[in-house]
């Protein structure tokens, strides 16, 4: 799918078809966000900028997701799963060997890079809804492994981490830094060789490999990337929340990353960040709505359920009606501006 | 002794839930992971029905496998019909999406409680001794009966019924099923209606042994490798991977570490599919390979 142009906009050379940012209004808009998101911590309260750093948090894992199932096209519902083993990599090691932030952060990459190893091997067999079960049969596991470990070193309620940042100003900073990090990495890794093989097995197997494509080397690389990413959002949000519980990593997070990728659109970079918002402030969203209606007092007990039941039904409903999702809605506005006065109208309906 | 008994009991739980996937699966090759949530839904619906009939259990029992067929029905018919031909990605995420929102809507409607419809019906489960060894519930007793009941009837429904030999036809070759006339979208619907018709004996049967509580959900989910097992597409299969999963799940629990009960399933599961992906009775064009 690609960006809607203004006319009179022409590519001439490839280095300028491979620019992240090519029109003047893209660097305008950039320049502009940065203000904002500079400015946000100094100005939002303590509700705000947890909100802004939930978000943050959420991308990086949600782009990963994006780079495995919109991109290279291989589903994964062990995502959950990947999340809690970069969590308890950073719980274990802190708890055990008393070990610094340093040291976390790239042994739970590498943790989610091996596991990553393993979860893509099946990919290497079985396509579709096989791998889908597969990657959830490992979740299980390694959700398994997790309580095993609270068991075992009688931590039944979770494992405390002490973390080294308190001030959630910091915080907003850090996971800023990590998630622009995240989405540059992305961008680039897209556009380069293995960006590419990633969309070509997407499309088609048997002609990528036709191609001169490595098939079995891009899935794994897809898989190793995607969950090295995500295993770091595990360990990021082990010293955020604190605190380390398998029970944290439900089936329902997994869902929650995939309905990023359906609400924000596959295949886009955009579509993961958009996603991301709608996932991580839809239960706030419904929270409010209750308050202005005024039930809030009396469903306070079922809230929980109130959330599943709205959150699946959006999901459906963006399944059946907006199978692009918010990413096409927002081209088409876009396309609708530039086009304005006329209008795009498709044949044959 | 008693082993046996549990595992027998295991299996028939596994054996009934997994034969939802199986039709599913076989019909119209969509994966229904919402098939736990459906079978909670059945439960509730016996909890439900015996407290409006009460006095009459029979009358109840009736009446909410009625409903759990229509329920079925009534899936395919506001979403899943929708996903037809659309990829097989779309048509699981939407009922993943369904089971959220069924999860959801039942602890609105129904509470979060444990409810025990055995009691509702009147009567109780009592303990059978079996031999001099063994004991089983007249729960688990109903369970392994209903579940050879349930597989004979789709034996003989597939093989001989007409609406059976359509249903089979219209699993091998939907295109060719629809140009010699068999209406795709009622055999799709008849196969949510028998898969969620199932489901819900299970949960029923469940539900009177145990009470519904939310694990009713994952035990669904853990009856999905059993149909892999067995092949996807093979209602043999099925009950032969259930006897497998039940057995190893048992005798981990047994002799290893209770602790493994959630997770046995899945480690058979990723065994078979680095062996034999296909199932030990799954046809191996099923597939979707390169």
């Amino acid at each position: 799918m690609s960006e809607p142009r203004a006319s009179g906009y022409f590519r001439t050379t490839y280095a300028r078809d491979a620019a992240l940012l090519d029109t003047r209004a893209q660097k305008i808009w950039l320049a502009i966000l940065c203000v904002v998101l500079a400015t946000l911590p100094f100005v939002a309260g303590p509700f705000l900028l947890d909100l802004a750093n939930q978000v943050l948090l959420t991308s990086i894992g949600a782009i990963a997701l994006m780079l495995l199932t919109g991109y290279a096209g291989q589903i994964s519902l062990g995502h959950a799963g990947l999340l809690a083993a970069g969590a308890f990599t950073t719980g274990i090691l802190v708890k055990e060997f008393g070990a610094p932030f340093w040291v976390t952060f790239p042994a739970s990459a590498a943790t989610g890079a091996a596991i990553g190893l393993v979860f893509g091997l099946p990919s290497l067999r079985l396509r579709g809804l096989y791998l889908a079960v597969s990657t959830l049969a490992l979740h299980f596991m390694v959700i398994h492994a997790g309580q095993e470990y609270e068991t075992r070193r009688g931590f039944s309620t979770g494992v405390v981490i002490d973390s080294p940042l308190q001030d959630p100003r910091a915080w907003y900073f850090v996971l800023l830094a990590v998630a622009v990090a995240t989405i540059l990495f992305s961008l680039n890794l897209l556009r380069s060789k293995t960006g590419r093989a990633w969309r070509a097995i997407h499309a088609r197997e048997a002609v990528a490999e036709a191609l001169g494509i490595d098939v079995r080397r891009a899935k794994l690389s897809a898989f190793v990337v995607s969950c090295a990413m995500t295993s770091i959002a595990g360990c990021l949000f082990a010293y955020y929340r604190g605190f380390v519980s398998a029970e944290a990593f439900s089936l329902f997070v997994t869902i929650q990353y995939v309905a990023t990728v359906i609400v924000g659109g596959i295949g886009s970079i955009l579509g993961a960040l958009l996603g991301t918002v709608f996932v991580v402030l839809f239960p706030y969203g419904i929270e409010a709505l209750m308050h202005t209606l005024g039930l809030a007092e009396r469903l306070s007990s079922v809230v929980f359920a109130i959330n599943y039941a709205a959150f699946g039904l959006a999901m459906i409903l963006f399944l059946i009606f907006e199978p692009q999702g918010l990413v096409g809605i927002w081209r088409r506005v876009q396309a609708w501006f530039l086009l304005w006065p006329f209008k795009q109208r498709r044949l044959g309906r | 002794m008693q082993l046996a008994v549990n595992i027998a009991v295991l299996a028939a739980i596994y054996a009934l839930i997994s034969c939802g996937y199986v039709l599913i699966y076989r019909v119209s090759r969509v994966l229904s992971l919402a098939h736990g949530e459906l079978m909670m839904l059945g439960a509730y619906g016996l909890a439900a029905t015996a407290s409006l009939f009460s006095g009459h259990p029979l009358v109840a029992i009736g009446a909410s496998v009625v409903l759990a067929f229509a329920v079925g029905i009534a899936v395919y018919a506001a979403l899943m019909w929708r996903m037809t031909g659309e990829s097989v990605l779309a048509a699981v995420l939407a009922t993943i999406a369904l089971g959220i929102l069924l999860r959801g809507a039942m602890v609105l409607v129904f509470g979060t409680q444990t409810q025990y419809p055995l009691q509702n019906l009147g009567w109780t489960n009592a303990s059978i001794a079996l031999g001099s060894s063994a004991r089983i519930s007249a729960a688990g007793l109903a369970l392994v009966v209903a579940t050879a009941t349930v597989y004979g009837g789709l034996f003989l429904f597939l093989r001989a019924t007409r609406w059976g030999i359509r249903m089979r036809a219209a699993g091998q070759n939907p295109l060719l099923a629809a140009q010699r006339g068999i209406r795709l979208h009622a055999i799709y619907a008849l196969a949510w209606g028998l898969a969620t018709l199932t489901g819900g004996m299970a949960g029923m049967l469940i539900a009177c042994d145990a009470g519904i509580e939310s694990t009713l959900v994952t035990i669904g989910l853990k009856a999905f490798p059993a149909a892999l097992v067995g092949g996807l597409d093979s209602l043999l299969g099925a009950l032969i991977g259930s006897l497998i999963v039940a057995s190893a799940e048992v005798l981990l629990i047994h002799f290893v570490d209770p602790l493994l009960s959630d997770v046995v399933p899945f480690f058979v599961l990723l065994a078979m599919l680095a062996v034999r992906p296909w199932g030990l009775f799954g046809t191996r064009e099923e597939l979707d390979r390169v």
